[in-house]
């Protein structure tokens, strides 16, 4: 409990958490508002999924809940503050799980506030783009938020375990970008049908974003729920390889 | 404390300030921390390996074990200027000796028992030619009626001219005239077959003593506008065919007979042409016409799609030039640089060019091994790569190292804007990598925003990977998707060097303001 509040301490006092943390808010409530203005419905059947564009400020601002995550453990790294941090905790496994309850729960009710937001403007500008007006009490578009905001808490944790692993900050915010933006873009020259679906089927954002879909489930790679299961597979793989190097290395 | 690096006590002879020594305190600074240059080789390596990922295969399927099958509708014909061309279309032809011309009259171009919604093509076309022969992707020049571009005057597949304007119709006929001299072929038209109108005199080379001289009717596919991949390799379309009406039919100014009908480039179901009385009527399908992916179902592959792994260097340029300077001010080993070279804008300059110029380095062995082997492994899986000029080529392979070169530039300038090399990391693959997933690779937008992406962020300079070019004369779906930037090659790049010259004046300022 102790360290559960020491890690609080720290990521409350730190000057950047809290510019993070709103970063995370704006860009998804403006990138999600810009591309409800962009994508419109001329005819009476959409082709495009509104659900899908009212929250695609989630694809940027996991970039930002990266940086966080990764600075938690990093930052640590860089200044030196870990070893202060392991004598004063010597069980090094207890930092690791206080540091991703802490993270994980400021990121949540970041990730909530800008998913809010982003439905708030896609109730505001979607009607006016000949989209049907958006409900929570829809099935569907409360998954798809609900989802969303868990998937932003699962990049947190997926980078907290790379972050751990990788030590430097910079090689670990890139290794997470990369393996979040790249793989899509690689699955891209895959022209076999079978293994472009498999590439997708466990890249952790696209496999992790299938939760943002309301229409068309049957042509996603991969059905909503367990998309975000892959995603919390690969969290849950790295923060096991993080704990495990974390406790096998010298600090 | 060092504050500004402007004391005259730092300005001692004794102190190395030449911008030589500070240019090699950084390449010393580069080269002996492994990490940077593992991620530099790393980079190279990322660009060759996710060219090898790609196993497309053309001609049909593959069973495991056996050798692929690559059917005859994997190639592409290749025109006199060296460039892949569409070059298939109904021809109604006699041999043309020497000099001489050709007259007719087309009285109607129409779509052959239309039923239907279906409607012509724009772009189809129907009217006299001039060819080297009937192989196709050989030298022509032609006269043709369009249904929506009037008469127009087309040669070696590139050259468009217009002539007399608006649709062709009983009502309206369009006489049009070839004469050939030697290599020159001159095209004329006329709306009543007295009063000529010289459009443009055309000269051909590989042109022979006998040429074929006749009749043509062509009409293109209708391309489905695509959520494809930049492979196109499942685009879809379907035929459509065109039927015109001539009469007056002269050849060297003698009615003419002996007409022989060939289907250029394999024919389709309908076409072929029969004389009643003086009129002859020809059915075709096809297009003669620059290549163009997107409009013919995509046999053929650009070499610039075995660069996609250049987003995987890209991403360890990146981490490498930020962390370049960032790792300075975490160690503070930033305060101990100014000290020695108190020239703070010739230090980051001199950053700048280390990380510019070994990314250059790694991008070009990377982007090379990505063409040679990858084109090679397509070849082997029966794909055709469409040809492109020696200076196409090194426009495209210098071209990804110099994109990779000036991101780097871009990433020591926000590097030293930041300070913290996550942050720099993050603003740069969020600003460079995202737009083109949002644009290209994830179904989300609509296409004018994603051009509008494609415009303005540091992305834009994946343009100078462009081969496929645009044509007016040849109607497709030009789209990111189907390969197509919205802005010309340097054009592009240019928006690049602009974001990089923009941080870099940026850094620079706040080098000389802050405290380090």
């Amino acid at each position: 409990m102790s360290s559960l509040r020491a890690e609080w301490t720290k990521l409350r006092t730190s000057p950047g958490t809290i510019w993070l943390l709103l970063g995370v808010i704006a860009l998804t409530v403006a990138l999600g508002a810009l591309a409800d203005g962009a994508t419109h419905c001329p005819a009476r059947v959409c082709h495009a999924d509104p659900t899908r564009a009212m929250l695609i400020g989630v694809d940027l601002s996991q970039a930002v809940v990266a940086v966080l995550a990764v600075g938690v453990i990093s930052g640590e790294y860089g200044t030196g503050m870990i070893r202060v941090t392991l004598a004063a905790m010597p069980r090094r496994a207890a930092v690791l799980a206080a540091k991703a309850a802490t993270v994980t729960g400021v990121v949540l009710v970041a990730a909530a506030l800008g998913v809010a937001g982003a439905m708030l403007a896609g109730r505001l500008i979607l009607p006016g783009r000949g989209f049907p007006p958006l409900s929570l009490a829809d099935g569907p578009v409360l998954r798809a938020a609900g989802g969303s905001a868990l998937y932003l808490a699962l990049i947190a944790l997926l980078s907290l375990g790379i972050g751990a692993a990788v030590r430097s900050a910079a090689a670990a915010v890139g290794a997470v970008l990369g393996l979040l933006y790249l793989v899509p873009i690689i699955a891209t020259t895959v022209s076999d049908a079978t293994w472009h679906r498999h590439l997708e089927q466990l890249a952790p954002m696209t496999a992790g974003l299938a939760i943002q879909y309301t229409s068309g489930l049957r042509g996603l790679p991969i059905s909503p729920w367990a998309g975000l299961g892959v995603l919390a597979a690969w969290a849950a793989a790295a923060l096991l390889l993080g704990g495990l190097l974390l406790r096998l290395r010298d600090a | 404390m060092i504050t500004t690096g402007k004391s005259p006590m730092s300005r001692t002879p004794a102190a190395p300030t030449g911008f030589a020594h500070v240019l090699r305190a950084e390449w010393t600074k580069f080269r002996t921390v492994r990490g940077w240059v593992i991620g530099m080789v790393i980079a190279a390596l990322v660009t060759v390996g996710i060219a090898l990922l790609d196993h497309s295969e053309c001609g049909g399927q593959v069973t495991p074990g056996q050798a692929p099958v690559t059917g005859a509708g994997c190639s592409v014909p290749i025109g006199p200027s060296g460039a892949a061309v569409s070059d298939s279309f109904y021809f109604v032809h006699r041999p043309l000796a020497g000099q001489g011309s050709i007259t007719a009259r087309v009285t109607s171009l129409t779509l052959p028992g239309a039923t239907g919604p279906a409607r012509l093509q724009p772009w189809s076309k129907a009217g006299i030619i001039i060819k080297a022969s009937t192989r196709p992707g050989s030298a022509y020049a032609a006269m043709m009626v369009t249904p929506g571009h009037g008469v127009r005057m087309q040669y070696d597949y590139t050259g468009d001219l217009a002539g007399l304007p608006g649709p062709v119709s009983p009502a309206a006929p369009r006489w049009l005239r070839l004469t050939r001299s030697g290599g020159t072929i001159t095209g004329y038209d006329s709306g009543d077959g007295t009063h000529w109108t010289r459009v443009a005199a055309v000269h051909l080379t590989g042109l022979p003593a006998t040429a074929q001289a006749g009749l043509f009717a062509a009409s293109p596919g209708t391309s489905i506008a695509g959520s494809q991949s930049l492979t196109g390799s499942s685009a879809s379309g379907a035929l459509t065919l065109a039927a015109a009406r001539f009469d007056h039919v002269t050849v060297g100014g003698r009615p003419s007979h002996g007409w022989a009908g060939t289907a250029v480039g394999g024919g389709a179901p309908g076409a072929g042409f029969h004389q009643a009385g003086g009129a002859v009527t020809v059915t075709g399908t096809g297009d003669i016409a620059p290549y163009v992916a997107a409009a013919s179902g995509g046999t053929g592959t650009p070499i610039e799609q075995t660069l996609t792994g250049v987003f995987g260097a890209l991403i360890a340029v990146i981490v490498v030039a930020a962390m370049f300077i960032a790792a300075e001010y975490r160690r503070g080993l930033i305060r101990i640089t100014f000290a020695a070279s108190p020239a703070r804008a010739q230090v980051l300059a001199a950053k700048a060019a280390v990380a510019g110029a070994v990314t250059f380095v790694a991008g070009l062995a990377g982007a090379a091994g990505a063409v040679v082997f990858g084109t090679a492994l397509l070849r082997s899986n029966g794909n055709f790569i469409l040809p492109v000029s020696a200076l196409t080529e090194i426009r495209v392979l210098a071209g990804t190292a110099a994109l990779l070169a000036v991101v780097a530039v871009l990433a020591v300038a926000v590097g030293a804007i930041l300070r913290s090399g996550a942050a720099a990391v993050t603003v740069l693959i969020a600003g460079i990598v995202l737009p083109y997933l949002l644009a290209i690779a994830l179904p989300v937008l609509p296409a004018s925003a994603a051009d509008w992406l494609l415009r303005v962020t540091p992305v834009a300079g994946f343009a100078i990977e462009q081969t496929v070019q645009r044509y007016a004369q040849v109607a497709a779906s030009y789209t990111p998707r189907t390969g197509y930037y919205p802005l010309p090659p340097w054009a592009g790049f240019a928006v690049l060097c602009g974001w990089a010259a923009l941080a870099f004046g940026l850094a620079v300022v706040l080098l000389r303001r802050r405290d380090a």
